[in-house]
């Protein structure tokens, strides 16, 4: 792998940072600035008597005991293991499937099942959240039709599912497009001289689609985590349908929003968004270090 | 192709491979057709939902079967008509500011993520690697754990409840980023580069004249994509904007939606379905009508992955 770059000469040492200085300009102000800020609230803490107050890492020692916090954390944690497995798999073997050339019309799914990621989460939770109301929604009709009843999707038992199905329905299409974009540009040659071999088709995907697109799948996990880590939008729109069951702690970015806004508790928000941000990119460091382990 | 790297490793300078499809001896399969359509069935049925209930009256929504037409009653027409016009043409409104957002966000974005990968694939200079490890690092941590300090930081400069609030934000995308330097490296022979600095050219005359031409399925790509992330964003606009004035549709949509909880408050879930309905259409069409150059795009981008 031969990566000298032609134009390393001394004389353009500079020459690139005109074209990446406006970017990370704007990235120090909207990703970097906001970090330290937060960093910096979590340190302090407002107090009606006294003011603003330096005070360690008691936000954290605070956190780290919050119940409401840990319960959040704990349903995206839940959300992460069974949600994200499910719709991963589903979209590699939409991928699979639409690469193997054996579909009728695999440009008509390619786009079908990718176009739900152009749907806002807003109308996407709108359109769900209707169809799952007993009342005008498909569940009560279904429930009309036939004379019976269904457990209520929005109901304490089955609410967190409900969300996984919108946000599965929401990025099936995205991952598998990543996923079908990396398969696209295996070498079909890989393909023939294995079925030369006599490999069969599940042989194929084992020992060679999947090895080669090791890096998407990893990218796809990553997107993944982080996404639930942050769950939000879906369960705060829907919120209005079931006020018990989506508590204003639901998720612990939901926490983090209702201790801000609705309790103007900004230094304790900004320590559970940091306790969050770095449980995040540790899961993500490791999914990385995993994924690209053997190699 | 055994080189699934990750990031921060420079890209080699290899043009994008294409293949032809490749099939096992023509042999298409019944069964796995069906069976991916099950899949399509369920990415169409909500939007199938939405189109089959953008034509029913109020009292439709709640009287008729989801999933098929209203007999006799086709208000599509009216329900149109009606989210223009109601709440003096608030929806007219969050519109215009939505396409306000999309155009400044996500050109913008567009533009520095174009700028800023194609000088980190064709050049070296000091403190590369530093930019490498700072944007990769930055992407893992959660968009919104950034939002209440950025929203707190804004208010102290006086942006909040302005449409900057909305706009700088978007300017960033550190997946076009990543996209447009895998592709700028693909797509752009060095020595393409080399001929038109021995010929005079300065730097940003090059990157007009030679590069941005060929990196025209990339842009396409990360345009299509910001524009999705501004278009829909909802986490944002909702902690920054305070007077409906500034809206974008998702937050007017939301707030219609919300108006049926409140006391007093009048449910117009006819019009928040049909404004849901002409919302999403921009970008399905958008999508439709470009699909040739962002699956090329995001092919390329793919071959570093």
């Amino acid at each position: 792998m031969t990566d000298t770059l032609v134009v390393s000469t001394r004389r353009r040492s500079w020459a690139g940072w005109k074209f990446v200085g406006p970017f990370m300009a704007v990235f120090a102000l909207v990703f970097l600035a906001p970090i330290g800020y937060s960093i910096y609230l979590s340190l302090y803490r407002n107090r009606l008597i006294g003011g603003n107050s330096f005070v360690g890492i008691d936000n954290y020692t605070q956190a780290i005991q919050d119940d409401q916090f840990w319960s959040g954390f704990g349903r995206v944690a839940l959300f992460l293991v069974v949600q994200v497995p499910i719709m991963l798999i589903l979209a590699l073997v939409v991928a699979l499937a639409i690469d193997s050339g054996r579909l009728y019309g695999k440009a008509f799914f390619r786009v079908t099942i990718f176009l739900p990621y152009a749907v806002p989460a807003v109308v996407a939770t709108f359109m769900w959240g209707f169809m799952y109301s007993n009342q005008f929604g498909l569940v009560g009709n279904i429930n009309e039709a036939f004379g019976i009843t269904l457990p209520e999707p929005l109901s304490a038992n089955l609410a967190l599912a409900s969300i996984g199905n919108i946000v599965t329905w929401e990025f099936v299409g995205y991952n598998m497009l990543i996923f079908y974009s990396a398969l696209r540009v295996v070498p079909a040659s890989l393909y023939e001289s294995a079925e030369i071999d006599g490999a069969g088709a599940f042989r194929i995907i084992t020992a060679i689609k999947l090895p080669a697109i090791r890096g998407a799948l990893v990218i796809a996990t990553i997107f993944s985590v982080i996404g639930s880590f942050q769950l939000f939008n879906e369960p705060a729109i829907m919120r209005p349908l079931a006020r018990n069951v989506l508590t204003t702690d639901y998720t612990p970015n939901m926490y983090a929003y209702s201790l801000s806004f609705a309790g103007q508790q900004y230094n304790y928000a900004a320590t559970v968004a940091i306790i969050m941000g770095v449980i995040t990119m540790v899961i993500a460091y490791v999914v990385q270090l995993r994924g690209t382990r053997e190699n | 192709m055994t080189t699934t790297v990750q990031s921060p490793r420079r890209p080699r300078d290899a043009a994008p491979v294409r293949r032809k499809p490749y099939r096992r001896g023509n042999r298409r399969s019944l069964t796995l057709t069906l069976l991916t359509g099950v899949v399509a069935i369920y990415s169409l049925v909500p939007l199938f939902w939405l189109v089959v209930n953008a034509t029913k009256t109020p009292e439709g929504l709640l009287g008729s079967f989801g999933l098929w037409f209203d007999d006799g009653k086709f208000a599509l027409f009216d329900n149109i008509a009606q989210t223009f016009t109601y709440d003096d043409g608030a929806f007219v409104r969050w519109l215009g500011n939505t396409v306000m957002y999309v155009v400044v966000g996500a050109g913008g974005a567009t533009m520095l993520a174009t700028l800023a990968g194609y000088g980190l694939a064709k050049f070296n200079f000091v403190g590369k690697r530093a930019v490498f490890a700072t944007v990769i690092g930055a992407v893992a941590v959660p968009g919104t754990a950034l939002a209440v300090p950025t929203f707190l930081m804004f208010s102290k400069m006086g942006l909040t409840n302005t449409p900057w609030s909305v706009i700088i934000p978007s300017l960033v995308s550190p997946f076009g980023l990543y996209l447009m330097w895998t592709f700028s490296a693909q797509a752009i022979p060095d020595e393409m580069l080399e001929a038109a600095r021995m010929d005079g050219a300065g730097e940003f005359r090059t990157f007009l004249r030679i590069s941005v031409p060929l990196l025209g399925p990339g842009i396409v790509t990360v345009l299509l994509f910001t524009m999705v992330a501004t278009w829909n964003n909802y986490f944002l606009p909702l902690i920054m904007l305070k007077d409906p004035a500034w809206y974008p549709l998702t937050i007017g949509l939301n707030a219609w939606n919300d108006q049926a909880q409140t006391v007093g408050g009048q449910a117009v879930f006819n019009l928040v379905i049909t404004g849901s309905l002409l919302t999403i259409l921009p970008l399905l069409a958008a999508f439709l009508l470009l699909q040739r150059y962002w699956q090329s795009g995001l092919t390329a981008g793919s071959v570093k992955e």
